[in-house]
């Protein structure tokens, strides 16, 4: 075992997102990286009917001790990484507390619940405002317009993973990182480094 | 996926459950495994096909769950260590070879069965526990209760299977078989077996070389003795442990994923010093001795578990043949309501029953914010609700099947059955699915509702099936309703794959699941030679599909099939990564609410790719989700969708 000191043990995150949005892969490639610096790591997915464009979650949980299981309870989130932002409050709502830290990608997706007329999509200004009351510690990024910036909306992902290496909740940084996404990425790797140290400046600017 | 013939025993890797499954079954040299794809089954063959050509063993997606099980009891019979895996309604879909296979006994090859069950039906049409399966057919059965229990527990089940001379079975459930956990490897076999059938026959020999289930008392009595032996195996097992005081206020008796939501509940509610955990993975048969001893630590037993009430009737059952003044304790669990008979558990459902039954306050969030989060959660996340993707050519196949009956008039039926187009029974099919069962259902009720004429009925039906379903089950019942001369049309949703669970391929698509070239079984091919007429639509072309479908409703009177062809749309652009169109709303064009359509294109139609912009009051295309099908540029009345090419 290594002598990486968590900060909690177990230390509990949410992946949360839209089905299609690429969470498990997201999560693969954070856990491949914890596992590499000696931690037991647990991941629960979404699988299977509601990658159809429904609501996704991963549960990542990592430990010194002992194997958790693949459930975060009711309250016990220490991170949540948002993909999309009311996926985030969804999130929030089930498993925040006052100390969670929060990442949030602030492009939505809307719901055909939305775009069907049978369901509001808050505004952002009323979306960040419930997140920030639920968690003091966010951070809002707009992952996929620099996503976009950088010609691809799908590097969004690890500009995500940047800006949670970045905001120093996991024990993880960048050299951590770069190998798994070496062998994660073998196509097109200087793309998704690119991507990752955006993500990672992108929170550090924040402060 | 990972690789999971590392060769590197002693290193911890990630894996998911299936994975670590099929691993194991790598280390106990399996030489033959096969399976066919359900939720949350798949991976454990996508991962042997994976490395099978290195590791020289044998994998195949069968056509059904029952020629697997078949096939890799054919490969047990001949000396090869063999392996099919499934999910619950697999299960079913074999019980009759199965029931059969435990009278002849296996062969000199371990054989396994891998039933994945999914609580809560998180992807799956029903719900359903499999455990009870192996008591009524007298099946050894364990389940892992952590990833490193996949893997163990099925090297040693074939172990287990040859000593015995039976069919062994593993059962998981979603939360362990696409959950991801580390797993010590194991030492990898160096060699395989040779196969061979050896026709000589012993009738004193325990392990019959002739595979018949018949004398029925004798073979009955012989898989019970099978039983008896495994019972006496699973006393001492490793899989079975204790942890928690001597005396305990309560003892939780549980196995599979709940044994560490047991873990976990006890530890949130500080109760390590006063309630005990007794974990089983040896379900059946219940190994009584071991039981009996636990029995005694408390006067309280609270017995969690998924689904059926399968290990708390165990032991029950155990309980209640205690000698007579034995103390017996007060049983809590399914019966006694502390845990539901239905649906997944979490470590949360665990300690809320725990606290329950000990009189305990069960609480792992500040209140006060508790209520904070459930308000603004609840005020501002809308529903997200389940969508065929975009660019998924069903959604077009049945934006074509709703207009023809629309024109048709006659108030036709859709049968449907299981796969991403079981969707249809919601907005994402324009609700034109009325009914929903197992694989192939739909065609088999359509061969009832296609011969009520006589009473009077004369609404067109139509049933749909996906491409690798009309292989898995639709073909009898489609020769059935020709020979019984049925009126309905079969519809094949043909997608070139296997989408639901993962893309697997079929005997449809030509290549099999170690990526060799096979000659691909004509779907078409195999219905005009039943006598049947078939048209072949693609599903983009939304006018004629229509026209195609209205006439064949039109020209009724006997079994018909239309075959909707076009490759799902995730395969597609992961191969092609590329839009086959740019797709724009013209604001100038699409006058919003005024235009009389009723917002077709977002009320309606639903492509996520296609938004409403609140502000314009005008749909508009989301560039990150249009997949580019260019299909929405047919349905609105104003032609304000355009698609170019690009």
């Amino acid at each position: 075992m290594s002598a990486t000191a968590l900060m909690k043990d177990p230390l509990n995150l949410i992946i949360a997102g839209v089905g299609g949005q690429g969470n498990v892969r997201m999560s693969l490639v954070i856990g491949e990286a914890l596992v590499r610096e000696g931690l037991l790591v647990t991941i629960g997915e979404t699988y299977g009917a509601s990658q159809r464009g429904g609501a996704v979650m991963s549960h990542v949980r990592i430990s010194k001790e002992a194997e958790c299981s693949p459930f975060i309870s009711d309250g016990q989130a220490d991170v949540i990484l948002g993909m999309e932002p009311v996926e985030t409050l969804r999130m929030l709502g089930q498993f925040g507390n006052p100390d969670v830290v929060t990442i949030v990608n602030t492009r939505p997706i809307y719901s055909i619940d939305v775009t069907g007329g049978d369901a509001d999509y808050p505004s952002m200004d009323n979306l960040l405002e419930a997140i920030r009351q639920l968690s003091a510690r966010t951070w809002p990024v707009n992952a996929t317009a620099e996503a976009q910036g950088l010609g691809n909306p799908i590097l969004a992902n690890v500009i995500l993973i940047g800006a949670l290496v970045g905001c120093g909740a996991l024990p993880l940084d960048e050299k951590s990182l770069e190998p798994v996404l070496r062998e994660s990425f073998p196509d097109d790797f200087d793309a998704n480094m690119t991507a990752f140290n955006r993500g990672i400046e992108l929170v550090r600017q924040q402060g | 996926m990972a690789n999971i013939d590392i060769d590197a025993p002693g290193t911890r890797q990630l894996f998911i459950g299936n994975e670590a499954i099929a691993r194991g079954a790598l280390e106990a040299g399996v030489g033959f495994a096969a399976a066919y794809p359900g939720t949350p089954s798949s991976e454990i063959l996508d991962s042997l096909a994976s490395v099978a050509d290195r590791a020289g063993i044998y994998a195949q997606w069968s056509v059904n769950e029952k020629v697997a099980l078949e096939a890799a009891a054919g490969a047990s019979f001949a000396g090869i260590r063999a392996m099919a895996s499934m999910k619950q309604n697999g299960v079913n879909v074999v019980s009759d070879f199965l029931v059969n296979l435990v009278m002849t006994g296996s062969g000199t090859g371990g054989l396994v069965l891998v039933g994945c069950d999914d609580p809560s039906a998180i992807s799956s049409s029903n719900e359903q526990d499999t455990r009870p399966i192996a008591k009524w057919f007298d099946i050894p059965l364990l389940e892992p209760g952590s990833f490193q229990e996949c893997k163990d527990m099925t090297k040693w089940l074939f172990d287990l299977s040859e000593e015995l001379g039976t069919i062994c079975m593993l059962r998981s459930v979603t939360r362990i078989a696409h959950a991801r956990g580390v797993v010590k490897l194991g030492e990898l076999p160096k060699a395989q077996r040779r196969a061979f059938f050896d026709q000589v026959h012993d009738a004193r020999s325990v392990m019959p070389t002739r595979f018949m289930p018949v004398p029925s008392s004798l073979r009955h009595a012989l898989a019970h003795v099978k039983l008896q032996n495994a019972r006496e195996k699973f006393e001492s097992s490793p899989f079975n442990w204790y942890v928690g005081p001597d005396r305990a206020d309560l003892l939780i008796i549980t196995g599979g994923s709940c044994w560490l939501y047991s873990l976990e509940a006890v530890r949130a509610l500080g109760l390590e010093d006063r309630v005990g955990i007794l974990k089983l993975g040896t379900l059946w048969p219940l190994p009584e001795k071991l039981v009996e001893g636990h029995l005694g630590r408390s006067q309280r037993v609270l017995v969690v578990e998924e689904i059926d009430p399968f290990l708390e009737r165990s032991v029950m059952e155990v309980a209640a043949a205690l000698p007579p003044d034995s103390p017996r304790p007060v049983f809590y669990g399914k019966r006694s309501g502390h845990i539901n008979a239905y649906g997944e558990l979490n470590p949360d459902a665990v300690g809320k029953a725990t606290a329950a039954v000990l009189s305990l306050e069960y609480q792992t969030r500040d209140v006060e914010y508790g209520k904070k989060a459930n308000e603004l959660a609840g005020a501002n996340v809308p529903q997200r609700m389940m969508t065929f993707c975009p660019g998924c050519a069903h959604r077009a196949t049945f934006w074509a099947i709703k207009n023809a009956l629309k024109l048709d008039g006659r108030q036709g039926i859709v049968t449907g059955d299981i796969g991403c187009y079981s969707m249809a029974l919601g907005p994402a099919g324009f609700f034109q699915v009325r009914t929903m069962h197992c694989m192939g259902g739909g065609i088999g009720v359509a061969n009832g509702l296609g011969k009520l004429a006589q009473f009077g009925f004369d609404q067109p039906v139509l049933a749909v099936c996906g491409d690798s379903t009309f292989f898995h089950a639709a073909i009898p019942a489609l020769i059935n309703g020709v020979y019984n001369e049925a009126n309905f049309i079969l519809v094949v949703l043909d997608n070139s794959a296997t989408a639901m669970t993962g893309f697997q391929p079929h005997p449809g698509t030509g290549v099999t699941a170690t990526g060799q070239e096979t000659g691909a079984v004509s779907i078409e091919a195999i219905c005009r030679a039943l006598g049947v007429d078939v048209a072949v639509c693609d599903p983009f072309d939304l006018a004629g599909t229509t026209s195609t479908v209205l006439e064949m409703m039109a020209d009724g009177g006997r079994a018909r099939v239309v075959i909707m062809r076009r490759e799902c749309e995730l395969v597609r652009s992961h191969r092609e990564k590329t839009k086959p169109y740019t797709v724009r709303v013209d604001p100038d064009i699409c006058v919003g609410e005024t235009c009389g359509c009723a917002r077709l294109c977002t009320r309606v139609f639903r492509c996520p790719g296609l938004i409403w912009d609140e502000e314009a009051g005008k749909a508009r295309i989301d560039e990150v989700i249009c997949t580019g099908c260019g299909v929405c540029a047919d349905i609105c009345p104003q032609g304000a969708i355009t698609k170019e090419a690009t």
